[in-house]
């Protein structure tokens, strides 16, 4: 009997276990997963903990209760895998052996990488406890200067603080406190978003909002006696209200194991997500270098190729169904609208309708009611039917139809560099 | 993609004007392409940065990023935005004639 051992019981690897259990009778597969504790996370949901639209109870269910009947759940932490050996060392000196590895453990918020970013008023929500802090720290928040800052990408969830930042600005409005508030959104990046015509689009809608963008900023640390963000070409942002999404990096045992890179995140193929070291390791989820976002819809169409190339995979056959790096993000933009963004890896989120060409409901790129309610609605869609493995009624291959596809060089956030370079000045 | 004349020889660009050919680098064009960055002069501490970009690019066909650059390159990030003043990861890359870097979906 082969035995596949999945780490991580989260988005992806409660889908790929109850997907290769329905798959494969228990007499052929051993399904075994392992995680630290029985709490899954509706991840999505932190965001909007703050608001007060979500509390504990919406966000956090028994992992067991999603595992098809069939599946071992493993509660240990990983001490490491020796993938030569293919064991996996659990703590308390346990073991598991495989035939077959799947890394889903995906990336954590590490605010300790960055000095004094774990320091008191120095705010982030990407988990449960920091929402749950967030959520007192803006309801005590007397007005003056809110600053959204990421550290660097990649993090999941890529939109997430422009969310964060929209929700705020209209929460702020609703209780006719927005004139009492600043609001500066500092990124890393060269414009509101990676891709071009998203980054124009996400741009005007920061200066309809009079949200002010501060770029290209590399954070050295967070000064928290003078509440101060600092970088390292010496730019100083005051802020009364810090939002700072820490570095997301994979967990510690990966960097123990020598399966990863610098971020602790492991090399693999885009296509398959099969390691690149290892023939016998996949990574689903966040915890792979897939150049695509880190999001629970990548992780399912990832998954979707996985089952796919499974077949092949047991038959040593090459395996042939190659992701595209399709990604779907639904934005909430506040106010009970939301946006939708529709990408891969060679296709830039563009303006257009979703899924019908020119009908919708869900527009890209626009906010309207629709796209609001899909994202609410999707709560519930997750629990039930993604991480069931049930089908929906999206596909992992993306569609150009219904997209107003624009020159790839469109969008004015990242001017020609060769001009833009010689512009730049440096700071001080 | 474009192709323009470059330090007096043809040379393959994308949209941004990053090279995209590997090969057609060498240490003359990157003089002239920190001279298009507005870095005048490559010093020794420019060229070990620049060197370490072009060494670890081949194996991973992806350039580093900054975090790398100092982790596993051993630069100190400070000194790196001295010697590239503004945005650093993208003169790096730019003058050692690789891909922006991505780490940024």
């Amino acid at each position: 009997m082969r035995r596949i051992v999945i780490l991580g019981g989260g988005t992806a690897g409660t889908m790929v276990a109850n997907k290769l259990r329905a798959t494969e009778p228990a007499s052929a597969l051993q399904i075994t997963v392992v995680d630290r504790d029985d709490e899954h996370h509706y991840q999505p949901g932190y965001l909007f903990m703050p608001f007060g639209t979500y509390t504990r109870k919406h966000i956090v269910q028994p992992r067991r209760k999603y595992l098809r009947p069939g599946i071992n759940l493993v509660l240990a932490e990983i001490e490491r895998v020796d993938a030569d050996a293919k064991v996996v060392h659990l703590a308390g000196d346990r073991t598991l052996e495989y035939d077959t590895l799947i890394v889903a453990t995906g990336v954590q918020p590490r605010p300790d990488q960055t000095p004094g970013a774990e320091g008191e008023g120095v705010h982030h929500f990407y988990d449960l406890e920091a929402a749950e802090r967030l959520t007192e720290g803006l309801r005590m928040f007397p007005g003056g200067r809110l600053v959204v800052h990421i550290t660097e990408m990649p993090i999941k969830c890529p939109v997430a603080p422009l969310e964060f930042t929209f929700l705020a600005d209209a929460w702020f409005r609703e209780r006719g406190t927005r004139h009492k508030v600043e609001i500066v959104y500092v990124t890393p990046l060269d414009g509101a978003f990676t891709k071009p015509v998203a980054s124009r689009e996400l741009g005007d809608m920061f200066d309809k909002r009079d949200i002010k963008m501060e770029t290209d900023f590399a954070v050295e640390s967070v000064d928290t006696e003078n509440q101060e963000l600092v970088s390292y070409d010496d730019r100083r942002i005051p802020y009364d209200l810090l939002v700072s999404i820490p570095l997301n990096m994979g967990p510690d045992y990966i960097a123990r194991s020598g399966l990863g890179d610098e971020m602790n995140l492991v090399p693999c193929d885009q296509g398959t997500m099969q390691s690149l070291a290892h023939p016998d390791i996949f990574v689903l989820g966040d915890g792979g270098t897939l150049q695509t976002s880190k999001a629970g819809s990548v992780a399912h169409f990832a998954v979707d190729i996985f089952m796919e190339n499974w077949p092949h995979y047991l038959a040593g056959e090459p395996l042939t169904h190659q992701f595209d790096g399709h990604a779907n993000c639904f934005i909430e933009t506040g106010h009970g609208k939301g946006m939708l963004l529709d990408f891969n890896y060679k296709t830039q989120p563009y303006t257009g309708s979703f899924p019908l060409p020119g009908v919708g409901p869900m527009a890209l790129l626009k906010e309207n009611k629709a796209n609001h309610l899909a994202k609410l609605a999707f709560r519930g869609v997750y629990w039930e039917f993604l991480l069931k493995g049930r089908p929906l009624p999206f596909t992992a291959d993306m569609y150009l139809m219904g997209k107003n596809i624009e020159d790839e060089a469109s969008g004015t956030s990242t001017p020609n560099l060769l001009k833009g370079l010689v512009g730049l000045r440096p700071s001080h | 993609m474009p192709t323009c004349r470059i330090d007096g020889r043809p040379i393959d660009v994308n949209d941004e004007g990053f090279l995209t050919v590997y090969d057609q680098w060498d240490d003359s064009l990157a003089t002239v392409l920190a001279g298009y960055a507005g870095i005048e002069e490559l010093t020794d501490e420019h060229w070990k940065v620049l060197r370490f970009l072009r060494d670890d690019y081949p194996a991973r066909k992806e350039t580093a990023t900054l975090r790398r650059v100092t982790a596993v390159g051993g630069f100190d990030m400070k000194e790196l935005f001295r010697l590239f003043p503004g945005k650093p990861a993208k003169k790096m890359s730019y003058i050692a004639g690789l891909p922006k870097p991505k780490g940024c979906v």
